[in-house]
């Protein structure tokens, strides 16, 4: 049985942590609003970029050189999973269900007797992966010092990318990231970037058919299709970025209420300890003055 | 002026420019082009370069963009810019920083040729900007 100093002691020391995690949920709730406006700003881009890229393909579609980033290499022996996760952990489930939907997708590639090649942006799935995987991650890269990610990363990742694509190193890539629902739910996503899904373009209109190209048709494919696999990265990032935050919320605000749950039932049996107290020096001074 | 060109200037990051205008001269790859309303269907690439605005009002409006994609349709004028500042906001530190990135690209040897030639018409749009454009 503790005693009342220990539970005073013991009260204090959750008050003080339930103020932390208050805090940190109020600050992930300020950058969670700013990496939702940064998701929806960038959203013109990418659909524009889409629509654009689609209806080039189509028109180009069935050419015999066509580019191995849409049509692929015609294997695919190596796969690349690029895992992008957060930087820190305090998240929920956040950093571990994508790298868990990455780790499954490994194991059945592997099954299957692929290879498998993974490149982790984000400190937490290189550590998570790392376990598991020693000798199948090829790079590592981390954010840690970025505040708010910006295109140039996201270009970066895609340029070692395309280097090892132009290398031959891997034939088909995957991107794990976390798509952003809302606060309370952000899914694990895989989205394969090469070769690329495109929306098969339905609306490949007769106005499609009217465009003059400058330079060509392929060259112009050729010079987008690199920078729609930045675009995705890009993307994939700040999803990621907004579901990093949501999850950090609901997660502080989970540890904030176990916390004050904590502190009720800390409180309560303080006071009934202190009411046994009192109780029993009564009685010891009561059964004294019976005495006389 | 009846009818203008509706011109959006999109960057990865964001919309910059949404607006009906003028006109707008667009740095294209194989030459600059002035787009006024009612252009034919065109796409072509961009290099990096200065747009400059035409607003119906006649106020001129200048963006520095660094490469990307022009979409010319009956809806308007559309460039998706790899990036894009205003041109106030362009510094030739920047630009300085910029160029050294793209030549590094284009003495590399471990990369492709058609990456190292792209990259070296690079340097040269960019020096373009730099000794003839940003003065301005």
């Amino acid at each position: 049985m503790p005693s009342l100093k220990d539970l005073r002691n013991r009260i204090a020391s959750v008050k003080a942590t339930q103020k932390i995690t208050k805090a940190m949920q109020m600050v992930a709730a300020a950058k969670l609003r700013r990496a939702q406006e940064a998701a929806v700003a960038a959203r013109p881009y990418s659909e524009r970029m889409g629509a654009v890229l689609a209806n080039i393909a189509a028109s180009t579609a069935g050419s015999p050189d066509a580019s191995p980033l849409l049509a692929g290499t015609g294997k695919s022996d190596v796969h690349l999973l690029v895992v992008c996760t957060g930087e820190r952990g305090l998240a929920g489930a956040f950093n571990s269900s994508i790298a868990r939907l990455a780790r499954d997708h490994a194991r059945r590639l592997k099954a299957e007797g692929k290879t498998v090649k993974i490149f982790t942006v984000g400190r937490k799935g290189y550590d998570s992966l790392r376990r598991e995987f020693p000798n199948e991650i090829v790079e590592n890269v981390s954010f840690r010092s970025v505040k708010q990610i910006s295109y140039s990363e996201a270009r970066s990742v895609a340029r070692r990318v395309l280097e090892m694509f132009g290398a031959g190193e891997f034939d088909v890539a995957t991107l794990f990231f976390s798509h952003f629902q809302s606060v309370i739910a952000q899914i694990p996503t895989a989205q394969q970037i090469i070769p690329a899904e495109l929306p098969t373009a339905a609306t490949v209109n007769a106005e499609a058919a009217l465009y003059e190209y400058e330079p060509s048709e392929e060259d112009i494919l050729a010079d987008l299709l690199p920078r729609n696999i930045a675009i995705q990265i890009f993307h994939a990032l700040l999803e990621n970025a907004a579901s990093f935050y949501g999850a950090q919320m609901s997660a502080m605000d989970n540890a904030t209420r176990n916390a004050g749950d904590m502190i009720n039932r800390l409180s309560l049996s303080y006071n009934r300890q202190r009411q046994a107290q009192i109780t029993k020096e009564l009685i010891e001074i009561i059964s004294g003055a019976e005495a006389l | 002026m009846a009818d203008g060109l509706k011109f959006d200037l999109v960057s990865p990051e964001r919309l910059l420019f949404s607006e009906i205008v003028e006109s707008v001269v667009v740095p294209g790859t194989e030459g600059y082009l002035t787009v006024l309303a009612n252009h034919a269907p065109l796409m072509t690439t961009l290099r990096p370069g200065v747009i400059e605005i035409k607003a119906q009002s006649g106020t001129v409006t200048r963006f520095f963009v660094g490469g990307g994609l022009v979409d010319i349709n009956a809806s308007g004028l559309t460039i998706l810019a790899d990036e894009a500042m205003g041109a106030e906001q362009m510094t030739s530190d920047y630009l300085s920083e910029r160029i050294r990135v793209s030549r590094e690209d284009a003495d590399n040897t471990g990369i492709d040729y058609i990456t190292r030639t792209t990259a070296r018409q690079r340097v040269s749009d960019l020096e373009d900007v730099q000794r003839w454009i940003l003065p301005a």
